[in-house]
């Protein structure tokens, strides 16, 4: 169905990225930009078509003038705008954090579902992470596997929230929600209820398909049969925001 | 390789350990006490290792049990995975598509194959040709390439057929994710079909020859037949409905020393009602014994040799012929006895593997598409019994009604011969060990026994890594007296 979208009364600026000049609308993130033209950045909790948390700080760039670092996902573009998205520096902290996120919870690849679909495996192979150099964590977290069609499993998220905001924004339910702080937080279901007993939980399956790891998965498949269809996520969003 | 011998004083009663027996997958410790006459008076057969595996298994969705029981072990996954996700059929309460089952017993002869094929030519031809007393250094398959490099080369080419066809059925060799809950997640395709059709009697021919030279070799290994684990005990494994050889499914059957039937046609599922499981404090792997009979007295045997001994028929024409020669390796009429004979059994099982295998691809239903059943847990406990290149493999499992394990209990090949394997020791201890020197030839041949049931001590202990092996000497009052270390 076409959409009748207003004709945009954006301003367009100018910036520069990696050495690159680029032109961009002027209420677009250095993250979208990249993104229109093929310039990585290891991202987590930022997805196309989600509001923006930049709670992930993986997709950190340099930005001239800019005494500190700055998360493309959160940091709009402006005139004149110098970025760098490689450095040293860039590759040395994205690489600990996630290694970090290796370290906080119990990602046994192997027997997960997830295997070989999964971001946080990818984003580890991108970041040149061949090992973790922090002493693993090893606390055990549950695994709720009360839902007809879905389990959640503490021990692979990552807390991008990514599961929290699609429910509310695009399915309009809000089952979700984080509770707890540190590495006892945690995603929750209604009032920290099985997700089995939910009563907002209208088993979309959305906040699965968008979940970057093994963490919210499918019931019945086995390992490494969980791959995750999300192409229908900036199509919802961009109907949503026109109507 | 290394030979030490800790200075001991001269007391008469002792104990002689041995430490790294070379060339058995996974590593455990002998301690052979002696008497004061001298006299070996008992053989133990330790593993020392970290058994949590059951524990850690807990609160896992029961679809992760194949990968997670496959990974107990890097050297017989496959037996792993089938038993398990057996059990997760028996949760799922589903009966698989005819064509998966068929898939799954390829996968599982193929792994009989490679199996089989890595204990004869890699782990114990180098005792059976070099000798047991031969230079150490060239005890292996390199010194075997050396005397006879046509029989190893064969040997190395058998093992590879076995892992291409894993290979090509699960997309990998060591821990193919193909087997699923309910069959396999990807039917078989026609060109891939073809290529193992095509290696087959290659290895058919292989296995023939090799059955025929080691033929003409037993009667030289008169000794070690009878010195390695000749006692009498009974023999567990699957035998098809009809009573023959079978390896992934079918019941079970018992049979005593003088080849009376004990059990027979036992439903796996009724595996608790006669298999109970002893535990010592000197191992960590576990004691499993017919219950009927109480502990120690239901000693059996798990494995080729029981698998022999117990089939009717194997049901394919070559290995027919071998099973009547098999027979024949025992003077009187009753089951083979000597664990010596593992050896010749296993190579019975590569024949009847390699022509199963051709049956099976063969069968015209092999390529069907539809080879998965579709079901969540719908029961609470499920088990899984499979013969293993070992032996038979149990999994036990119990799930609460949301899918997560709550309880786990695996029986391993390696356990249900722990029994038959310390007396084992304890004969050849007797026939070879003299409590004053520990030569090498001595040592040698309580390994070599140990290979004679071609242990799986990594997954014994469920550990994940790999443990030296010693030998220990210790007096009546548990002094250690000398000690043999060996690195591999
Ligand atoms: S969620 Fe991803 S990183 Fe974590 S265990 Fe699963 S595959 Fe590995
Ligand atoms: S469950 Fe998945 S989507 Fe939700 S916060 Fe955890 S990792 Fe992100
Ligand atoms: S993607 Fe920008 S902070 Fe997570
Ligand atoms: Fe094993």
């Amino acid at each position: 169905m076409p959409i009748n979208a207003p004709p945009p009364s954006v301003r367009v600026v100018t910036l520069r990225i990696d050495g690159l000049d680029l032109s961009a609308r002027e209420d677009e993130t250095i993250i979208e930009v990249c993104r229109e033209n093929k310039i990585p950045i290891p991202s987590l909790c930022w997805m196309d078509g989600l509001s923006v948390v930049g709670a992930c700080r993986l997709c950190m760039v340099e930005v001239t003038g800019q005494n500190r670092l700055l998360a493309a996902c959160a940091t709009r573009v402006a005139e004149g705008m110098e970025v760098t998205t490689d450095s040293e520096k860039l590759r040395r902290y994205r690489r600990t954090l996630v290694e970090l996120l290796f370290a906080e919870r119990n990602h046994v690849c192997s027997v997960c579902v997830s295997n070989g679909h999964c971001e946080l495996q990818w984003l580890a192979e991108a970041c040149g992470v061949d090992h973790v150099r922090m002493p693993y964590r090893n606390a055990g977290y549950g695994v709720d596997s009360s839902h007809e069609m879905f389990r959640v499993d503490h021990n692979r998220c990552v807390l991008c929230t990514r599961c929290v905001r699609v429910c509310d924004e695009i399915e309009g339910a809000h089952t979700w929600d984080l509770m707890g702080r540190g590495s006892d937080c945690q995603v929750i279901t209604d009032l920290a209820r099985p997700w089995g007993e939910s009563d907002t939980c209208t088993s979309c399956g959305k906040c699965v398909q968008v979940c970057p790891t093994g963490a919210l998965v499918k019931q019945g498949t086995s390992v490494g049969e969980m791959v995750k269809d999300q192409h229908f996520l900036p199509i919802l969003a961009r109907r949503r925001s026109t109507r | 390789m290394t030979l030490c011998t800790l200075p001991g004083t001269a007391t008469m009663s002792r104990t002689i350990s041995i430490d790294p027996v070379t060339r058995i997958e996974g590593h455990a410790r002998i301690s052979l006490q002696l008497a004061d006459s001298g006299e070996v008076e008992d053989a133990k057969f330790h593993l020392t290792q970290f058994r949590g595996f059951e524990k850690f298994c807990e609160g896992r969705p029961y679809r992760e049990m194949p990968a997670l029981t496959a990974r107990t072990c890097g050297i017989c996954p496959v037996s792993h995975l089938l038993a398990s996700n057996k059990a997760c059929d028996d949760l799922l309460a589903v009966s698989i598509p005819p064509t998966a089952e068929k898939l799954r017993r390829i996968m599982n002869l193929a792994q009989l194959l490679q199996s089989h094929a890595l204990s004869f030519f890699h782990l114990s031809s180098p005792d059976l040709l070099l000798g047991w007393d031969s230079d150490p250094a060239q005890r292996n398959i390199f010194g075997v390439m050396a005397q006879n490099p046509e029989l190893a080369k064969q040997g190395i080419k058998l093992r590879q057929i076995g892992q291409t066809i894993i290979e090509m059925l699960g997309g990998k060799k060591i821990h193919p994710t193909w087997v699923v809950p309910g069959g396999v997640n990807e039917p078989l395709d026609s060109s891939k079909r073809e290529a193992m059709l095509e290696m087959l009697p290659n290895a058919l021919t292989i296995a023939k020859d090799t059955y025929a030279l080691f033929k003409t070799m037993v009667p030289r290994f008169k000794d070690e037949a009878e010195h390695f684990g000749t006692m009498p005990t009974m023999f567990l494994s699957l035998v098809s409905p009809k009573g023959q050889l079978e390896h992934y499914d079918g019941f079970l059957r018992l049979k005593d020393a003088e080849g009376r039937i004990v059990e027979d046609m036992v439903p796996p599922s009724d595996y608790p009602r006669i298999i109970g499981e002893a535990v010592e404090d000197f191992s960590y792997m576990k004691f499993p014994y017919y219950k009927p009979m109480g502990y120690p007295n239901g000693i059996y045997r798990v494995g080729p040799l029981a698998r022999l001994n117990n089939a009717d028929s194997c049901g394919t024409p070559f290995a027919d012929v071998a099973l009547a020669e098999f027979h024949m390796l025992q003077e009187d009429s009753g089951p083979v006895r000597s664990s010596f004979h593992y050896h010749y059994a296993r190579l019975v099982e590569i024949i009847f593997a390699i022509e199963m295998m051709q049956r099976l691809l063969k069968d015209q239903g092999i390529l069907d598409t539809r080879v998965r059943a579709r079901a969540r847990g719908n029961r609470n406990e499920g088990i899984g019994v499979a013969e293993a290149p070992r032996g038979t493999l149990m999994h036990h499992y119990r799930i609460d009604d949301a899918g997560l394990i709550s309880w786990v209990d695996l029986i391993i090949a390696t356990g249900h011969n722990n029994l038959a394997m310390n007396q084992s020791i304890k004969q050849v201890a007797d026939a070879y060990v003299d409590g004053n020197k520990l030569s090498e030839g001595m040592l040698n041949r309580v390994e070599a026994m140990i290979r004679c049931y071609d242990p799986c001590l990594s997954c014994a202990s469920h550990a994940f890594g790999q443990m030296p092996l010693s030998i220990e000497l210790k007096d009546a009052a548990g002094n250690t007296l000398d000690r043999l270390v060996r690195d591999a």
